[in-house]
């Protein structure tokens, strides 16, 4: 198997983009990543997006992305995995480079989803989850995340204030983040009394409706090379996991499985520990998940995931900084668009290239990027070389 | 919904049946064609007893397409005592008073109307178990 690099990023400045198509998007993005990158290359094309069926009543985008990019005929695939869409379109183009299929393939996540109303925007991610045990009954992913909210309150002590600060130090990274939908800070108290969603989660305790496209281009480290321009970021592990799509259905409500073995597969093959580690981007689609996500992932113990946080361990100069990009909460979550996006913020951060969210120092990067309410989860390891 | 998209799904829906695994006794609701637990395929069905204890909850205010009428609507998640977990609607209560550890029961209610035209579901929601 080859080693990977990335050799280019793009991405569009989120949020409700009234004016853009997901066409545009996915165009303006990729747009950004070869002009990154310095290359026009581009042998093969990876899709992750969830419904734009259900958003903009749009399938077979493998037809439609490549044309729109000016490369009719290129050899394009769509790849569906709910809100972990997008770490499994890089994965797919990872895969597709280390065999030799293709050299310079090109990894684009985009949803378009403020094209319908709020309602059907919560119908259309609950497609997400299991539809004839979980949304039969009414359910939404924020009630699914505020029932593991709730058992975790109950079982570990976490509190209301843990789960805040959560939302309080994502949107301070994403305030310096100018790509970010909502680039602004949050106090506590906003949090704590911002409108209920599904008890206990509140408004800011919730990713926001997105529309945002990201590309990444991935080549053989020896193609990149040639190319040679920037800090050379290599992809030196990547892990993927599946776990019951209904939540009722885990061994435990309070264990993210598929978030553990992914993150043991894609850390054993990189060769590493999880203390390894400089930084992480991870999915907190809700507050709660970035809590239950750093016990998985086993930087902190089962129940510690919000002390941690309220101690200023993930904050941006704490110990393991976690979500420097502002997270999905701030930076705003175009579910397929997110797990590209992590890829290009790690490797901003590598390249030294975050400016004032920059961590000093950092050589190595987690992304986690899962589906539902944890049924699939795909994590990339990233370094750059010395 | 197609009728017969909901009418399959009736043995667990207005029965509570559920499958135990004839080689390792596990049970599972609704059915399965493999145990995930040994990967058997040999079950009999058995029919849940309807009672269990509340592992956790939630009360939804922002509903998906088809259930904003209902709001605010309380859905949580039932250990029945058969040992299988079930996710449902909490009805009946006021879901200031619920709390993790409560005993539930079920009761066959309607999930939802299709429209005018359109098919009525049926199926379990838990109330509080009084004991009744």
């Amino acid at each position: 198997m080859k080693d990977i690099a990335v050799v280019g990023i793009g991405l569009i400045k989120w949020g409700e983009l009234w004016e853009k198509s997901f066409r545009d998007m996915c165009v303006e993005a990729a747009l950004a990543c070869l002009e990154d990158a310095g290359t026009d290359r581009v042998d093969a094309v990876t899709i992750g997006t969830m419904t734009t069926g259900i958003f903009v009543g749009q399938e077979h985008l493998d037809s439609i992305i490549p044309d729109y990019l000016g490369r009719r005929l290129t050899p394009a695939i769509r790849v569906e995995s709910a809100c972990s869409s997008g770490g499994m379109a890089v994965r797919g183009a990872f895969v597709e480079v280390a065999s030799g299929l293709s050299d310079f393939v090109l990894a684009i996540g985009v949803e378009k989803m403020t094209d319908i109303s709020g309602a059907e925007a919560t119908y259309a991610l609950a497609t997400a989850a299991d539809q004839e045990n979980e949304a039969f009954h009414g359910v939404t992913f924020p009630g699914l995340y505020a029932m593991m909210a709730r058992a975790h309150m109950h079982r570990y002590g976490t509190s209301r204030d843990q789960l805040a600060q959560v939302a309080v130090k994502n949107h301070h990274n994403g305030s310096l983040n100018t790509y970010a939908q909502f680039p602004f800070e949050v106090t506590l108290d906003a949090v704590k009394r911002s409108t209920m969603v599904a008890d206990p989660l509140r408004l800011l305790d919730c990713s926001p409706i997105t529309d945002g496209a990201a590309a990444v281009l991935l080549a053989p480290v020896e193609e990149a090379r040639k190319l040679g321009k920037k800090p050379l970021v290599k992809i030196t592990g990547v892990g993927n996991a599946t776990d019951t799509i209904a939540l009722a259905h885990r061994h435990d409500l309070l264990r993210l499985e598929a978030v553990e073995m992914a993150t043991q597969r894609a850390l054993g093959m990189a060769g590493k520990k999880i203390e390894d580690i400089d930084f992480a981007e991870v999915h907190d689609c809700f507050t709660i998940a970035e809590i239950m996500v750093l016990e998985a992932m086993g930087v902190v113990e089962p129940g510690r995931g919000g002390p941690a946080t309220a101690e200023g361990m993930t904050a941006l100069d704490g110990s393991f900084p976690v979500n420097p990009s502002g997270g999905l909460k701030s930076k705003g979550h175009p579910v397929g668009a997110t797990g590209v996006a992590q890829i290009c913020e790690a490797v901003t951060q590598l390249r030294g290239e975050a400016e004032k969210r920059q961590i000093p120092g950092a050589r190595s990067a987690l992304t986690q990027n899962m589906g539902g309410s944890g049924a699939s989860c795909v994590v990339h390891i990233l370094e750059v070389e010395s | 919904m197609k009728v017969a998209r909901h009418w399959r799904e009736i043995p667990h829906r207005y029965r509570m049946e559920a499958v135990r695994c004839l080689k390792c006794q596990a049970l599972f609701f609704p059915r399965r064609l493999i145990c995930p637990e040994c990967g058997n395929r040999e079950f009999k069905t058995e029919r849940l007893s309807g009672r269990g204890t509340l592992l956790t909850f939630t009360v939804t205010e922002v509903a998906p397409q088809g259930f904003e009428d209902q709001i605010p609507y309380a859905v949580g998640i039932v250990e029945m005592d058969e040992g299988v977990r079930v996710m449902g609607q909490i009805t009946d209560c006021d879901p200031a008073h619920l709390k993790i550890g409560d005993r539930m029961a079920t009761q066959f209610r309607r999930i939802r109307e299709e429209g005018k035209t359109g098919i009525i579901m049926y199926a379990y929601k838990f109330v509080p178990d009084l004991g009744l």
